[in-house]
């Protein structure tokens, strides 16, 4: 395909416009396609090649690399991209620890970034940067809205646990920003830890009403498996992280019930949606997950900017981008101050449709949340 | 700190050393027979996952998952012995570990391209789920209880088979002296075959019985492999009983060091620092654990004098 459409910019530029070449626009995707993490950019990369194939439009040319989840390996692709590969605009990256190691070095060289997932507190709040477009979250948001959550459900005294990294921290900061009850224990993992007996021994123990947790990816399967064995019947909150499509199989019943908090559910009732779940499934044969949608919003965004103002023109480019003039499969989509979404974030459930695992809308947590960075940003 | 919480964490903490030393008894023999140092040792353990993962969805039988889990990593264990690691005992150290090394991006890779990048589906059958009520009122995963016993099972029947059969003969002779067995005649290849099929099997078992609760994923095997290199450093290295007794106190280190280290900062300062310091103590306990015993016994505990 890239063959094809250089081939065909190539002739266009011959036959059509001797003097000057056709614009074609390089977008440069350093994501996670190996190792543990894989499955999330798999998703995110399905998602964004999508949108771009159902555009319609052969000028813009979109270079895959695989960063293996090593802030390294990011690193040099970064430099690769911008110095050999000249691109006008990357993404991709799902790990907020590579974000960082990337976001502030691509943006300061004036390229643009626009984040499919991680979204660290550093780029929200003092780091922001002009160039710097979030389109998933703030890292802290879908766990505010689990805070929001448990108050409405009436709960007044969690356990909460989380791995003892960045972002784990920032997980804990974000529910307890939200939680007004008090908390029954407060326990941070160790990152990429598989057995949780001795922390579920602790919840049984303790005399919490609710459980949260932020444990992503293979770290929640284990621990929602262990936890329904342990048969402590105290109802468990979480963010979307360990309920996405992808993992949801693996975990199987004993997901079935949890409430998790995400800003995009396969049944949010919008056109777009419809016809993104619908294509998706046609195209990959599988359901998307809320980082497929991710990577499909931020291809929209890219296309909805570039039919307004070509990307050399940077100013013009990125009021195009600010505008979000695109139809998200989150319904209603705008960028705050800072670049990061202003947008509603959900409660779902997890049911079994058929053989099939996934989530259901309960309804809003937390309407047009904004983060809470913002104020620090200034450009 | 009640009592019963005590309890439970200690049987947590055995469960978990025992599993350990499923994965280190095969290192450390695979160590000691043949002198090679195995980091593929983990992909052994998640291609014992993989292979129970399946044979479960498609049969719905838990034994024959096992049964399956042990015999897909003998077999590639053996296959991989025959093929790849032949070719490297002869060679020093760093030969193996990058031979080895290269090994785990194969399998981890080969792995994804055959079963896809998201994680597998393997519960505990039906009739070893669920809570039981010990003495005392202690409520305990059966589950778990049922990994105690059959991994003290496997120990068992290890002991036997080096202490009371013939091939156990062969294989502590060739820990001893190698070129001496070859000269009494003794096909010394297809132990080394054998052998190494025996360590895939037991890392193969382990991991189809951990991964029932927790994740069949790509990479599963690593951070086990890691502990298991430490259980058998502090144990000795081509020790059996050094291996159980250092996969024990590993278990019963990092089990008790996340619970307790907490707990007792919390003693001199405040809760929040507590609990972000004692985390990150428990962590580092099993190293600090290991670089003790290295101090006092400089190979081990129950490792040959040099």
């Amino acid at each position: 395909m890239k063959l094809k459409s250089l081939m065909m910019a190539a002739m266009a530029a011959a036959v059509v416009l001797p003097a000057s070449a056709i614009a074609e626009t390089k977008v440069g995707m350093i994501t996670t396609l190996s190792g543990g993490g894989a499955g999330l950019g798999i998703d995110v990369r399905d998602g964004f090649l999508l949108a771009i194939k159902q555009s319609g439009r052969d000028d813009i040319e979109v270079i895959v690399e695989d960063d293996q989840r090593k802030p390294d390996v990011a690193v040099q692709l970064a430099d690769k991209m911008v110095q050999a590969e000249q691109v006008d605009v990357l993404t991709g990256i799902i790990w907020s620890n590579l974000a960082m190691a990337v976001v502030p070095s691509v943006t300061a060289q004036g390229k643009f970034y626009l984040s499919p997932n991680a979204g660290p507190s550093a780029l929200a709040g003092a780091g922001c940067h002009p160039n710097y477009f979030n389109v998933a979250w703030q890292n802290d948001n879908l766990h505010e809205a689990a805070g929001a959550y448990a108050n409405s459900a009436g709960y007044s005294k969690s356990f909460i646990l989380a791995p003892n990294y960045p972002a784990g921290q920032d997980a804990l900061t974000g529910y307890k920003r939200f939680f007004e009850g008090e908390l029954a224990g407060e326990i941070y993992t160790t990152l990429g830890q598989t057995d949780y007996a001795a922390e579920i021994a602790q919840i049984r123990a303790s005399d919490a009403d609710s459980v949260f947790f932020f444990l992503p990816g293979g770290m929640g399967i284990a621990f929602l498996k262990q936890y329904r064995d342990s048969g402590i019947d105290i109802p468990v909150v979480g963010p979307a992280f360990s309920f996405d499509q992808g993992i949801l199989q693996a975990v199987g019943d004993a997901a079935l019930g949890v409430v998790n908090t995400s800003q995009w559910s396969k049944d949010i009732d919008n056109p777009t949606n419809a016809a993104f779940v619908e294509s998706f499934q046609a195209e990959y044969g599988r359901l998307p997950s809320l980082y497929a949608s991710q990577g499909f919003d931020t291809a929209n965004l890219l296309i909805s900017a570039l039919e307004k103002a070509d990307v050399s023109n940077a100013d013009a480019f990125r009021d195009a981008l600010r505008a979000a003039d695109f139809d998200s499969t989150r319904g209603d989509f705008e960028f705050g101050p800072n670049h990061h979404p202003i947008q509603t974030i959900y409660a779902r459930e997890v049911i079994k449709e058929g053989d099939v695992y996934t989530n259901k809308l309960i309804g809003p947590a937390l309407e047009n949340h904004a983060d809470a960075y913002a104020g620090d940003c200034q450009m | 700190m009640s009592f019963i919480l005590l309890v439970e964490q200690i049987l947590n903490g055995l469960q978990f050393g025992i599993m350990l030393f499923l994965m280190a008894a095969g290192l450390t023999l695979i160590f000691g027979v043949m002198g090679l140092i195995n980091l593929a040792h983990g992909s052994l353990y998640m291609i014992g996952a993989f292979a129970a993962a399946t044979v479960a969805g498609y049969t719905g039988s838990f034994v024959l998952a096992l049964a399956a889990a042990l015999a897909a990593a003998a077999i590639v264990g053996a296959i991989v012995e025959l093929v790849v690691i032949r070719r490297l005992y002869d060679k020093d150290h760093l030969d193996q570990v990058l031979a080895t090394f290269a090994l785990i991006l194969i399998f981890s890779e080969g792995t994804r391209w055959l079963f896809g990048s998201f994680p597998l589906f393997l519960d505990i059958p039906d009739y070893l789920s669920g809570p039981v009520t010990l003495p005392g009122g202690i409520q305990y995963p059966l589950y778990r209880l049922f990994l105690i016993v059959v991994g003290l099972l496997i120990a068992l029947g290890l002991g036997a088979l080096i202490t009371k059969t013939r091939i156990g003969i062969q294989i502590r002779a060739g820990e001893n002296d190698r070129e001496m067995i070859a000269a009494l005649g003794i096909d010394i290849s297809r132990l080394y075959t054998l052998v190494f099929a025996l360590g895939a099997g037991l890392a193969g078992i382990a991991g189809a019985l951990v991964g029932a609760i927790q994740s069949v994923q790509v990479g599963m095997g690593e951070p086990v492999l890691i502990l298991a290199f430490v259980v058998i450093v502090i144990g000795g290295i081509g020790s059996m009983k050094g291996a159980l007794i250092g996969a024990i106190l590993v278990g019963l280190t990092d089990t008790l060091g996340g619970i307790f280290l907490p707990e007792l900062l919390k003693l001199f300062t405040d809760p929040a620092t507590a609990t972000s310091v004692g985390s990150s103590l428990a962590s580092m306990a099993i190293y600090i654990l290991m670089g003790a015993i290295l101090i006092w016994r400089p190979t081990g505990l129950f490792g040959a004098k040099s």
